[in-house]
């Protein structure tokens, strides 16, 4: 277990290292912005304490507005994702019974299970994040095609984050 | 009473959730009031730090193209000295001429931290209050409009990018002198939008728009760049015009800061005046 929180607060660091130092200075074709550092959420064992999922993910959010100058904009949609989470993952595997320390992973849960929790929270984030961000409603569609099309790019990123970091041993414990 | 804790502790995940997105929502909405985002965050210490360190390390991969363009504006620069031009008359003597006196001055500064995808566009200088720089004043490349100073720490300050939505610029067109207001709608960072020219005043692609110089943040005539398509949209009694941008914001490295030395003078003037003053 002490092992975990380690392997998790080192996600932590190198997701927002990659986050606020690559991410953010890349532009795809204008206005995509992908935002990776949700995959330290998804990441949390399945049976985490509601607070600690909770209050890791608004210290995660803060943390990204600290360094890209938008306040509490992430902190706000990483809060509605964590909040969401437990429901999803009830919602997608019809069953809320799960063995003590599981992770959400492709090894344990499949392919098609992780990619549909990643797409699902992925969109939820980012459609609070970019409303919070033009904060009105004038430009609806534009606001709309941006929400699409980032939360297509995240997923794929997030989605292969997942694959590396997955540990095919671990399937035997 | 006890029924009521029982109540929120069983159901402590909502209210925990509740309470931290409140929180979180208040941060925005208050920043929101400010109309120039009073803090920045990237101004404080460990951001401005942080981006500093990785500037350094970026700087290096853009060399080649700032020394092409430090020796193009050198050459530029060297035309205006007084060397390059003849004296013809040896009865005027110029030496702190009173005719002239100084009204604006520029401080170079280098661009750490920026960014051109986001609705809302910011960007940290690695200059700050020790080096003079105060809120509120302009920031403009040798080629166009950058932003405006929002928050200055000891050694950074941050910018309020030109691309934000809170962000108007007064533009005149050189040729006939009509002005218009600028502003970017968030689609393409090369692309600003020019409202508010009258229909009967000749507007046609290829015009030169520079500023206007009626606020004290950018002095007149600095080019902002050229008209490349114009409508009336429905309903409007004036034109819509795209404006092809100078700045590149994309590739910014070095700005210059406009510093007003009259800025007070004229502000004092105009407060007076609005307040029923004669």
């Amino acid at each position: 277990m002490g092992n975990g929180i380690l392997r998790h607060i080192g996600h932590f660091i190198i997701l927002v290292v990659i986050q606020v130092m690559i991410l953010n200075n890349i532009r795809f074709g204008g206005y995509i912005n992908p935002y990776v550092y949700v995959l330290f959420v998804l990441l949390l064992p399945v049976d985490i304490p509601g607070w600690l999922l909770l209050l890791s993910s608004f210290g995660m959010g803060l943390t990204i507005d600290l360094f890209s100058d938008t306040q509490g904009m992430h902190a706000a949609a990483t809060v509605l994702l964590a909040f969401a989470r437990p429901g999803v993952i009830r919602m997608i595997s019809g069953r809320s019974d799960f063995d003590p320390g599981t992770v959400p992973m492709v090894s344990e849960m499949g392919a098609r299970w992780v990619l549909l929790y990643t797409m699902l929270l992925v969109l939820l984030h980012h459609t609070l994040l970019f409303f919070l961000e033009i904060f009105r409603f004038s430009e609806f569609f534009l606001t709309l095609g941006r929400i699409g099309l980032s939360t297509g790019i995240t997923t794929i990123i997030v989605f292969l984050g997942f694959l590396l970091l997955d540990k095919p041993e671990k399937r035997g414990r | 009473m006890r029924n009521l804790f029982r109540f929120i502790i069983r159901y402590y995940f909502f209210f925990l959730f509740l309470l931290l997105e409140t929180v979180a929502i208040l941060f925005v909405v208050q920043h929101q009031h400010y109309q120039r985002a009073r803090f920045a965050s990237s101004a404080n210490f460990v951001a401005g730090n942080f981006h500093r360190m990785s500037s350094s390390i970026t700087d290096y991969f853009s060399l080649r193209r700032v020394n092409r363009q430090l020796s193009e504006e050198n050459a530029r620069l060297l035309e205006f000295t007084t060397e390059s031009f003849l004296k013809t008359d040896r009865q005027v003597f110029t030496y702190r001429d009173t005719l002239y006196s100084r009204r604006f001055r520029y401080i170079n500064a280098e661009v750490i931290s920026n960014s051109v995808s986001r609705r809302d566009n910011y960007m940290t200088l690695n200059k700050g209050s020790k080096h003079g720089i105060k809120p509120d004043m302009g920031v403009i490349t040798f080629n166009g409009v950058v932003g405006i100073v929002a928050n200055v720490s000891e050694n950074f300050s941050s910018v309020i990018s030109f691309l934000h939505k809170d962000m108007q610029i007064s533009a005149r067109l050189q040729k006939n002198d009509h002005i218009g207001t600028l502003l970017w709608e968030g689609n393409d960072y090369r692309k600003a939008t020019l409202t508010y020219i009258p229909t009967h005043v000749e507007l046609i692609p290829g015009d030169t728009l520079v500023t206007s110089g009626f606020s004290v943040i950018f002095p007149p005539g600095i080019f902002i760049g050229t008209i490349s398509e114009v409508e009336i949209r429905l309903g409007d009694n004036y034109f819509t015009a795209e404006v092809d941008l100078a700045t590149d914001f994309n590739s910014l490295k070095f700005v210059q800061v406009v510093q007003d030395l009259m800025n007070e003078e004229l502000q004092q003037l105009e407060v007076q005046t609005q307040a029923g003053g004669r």
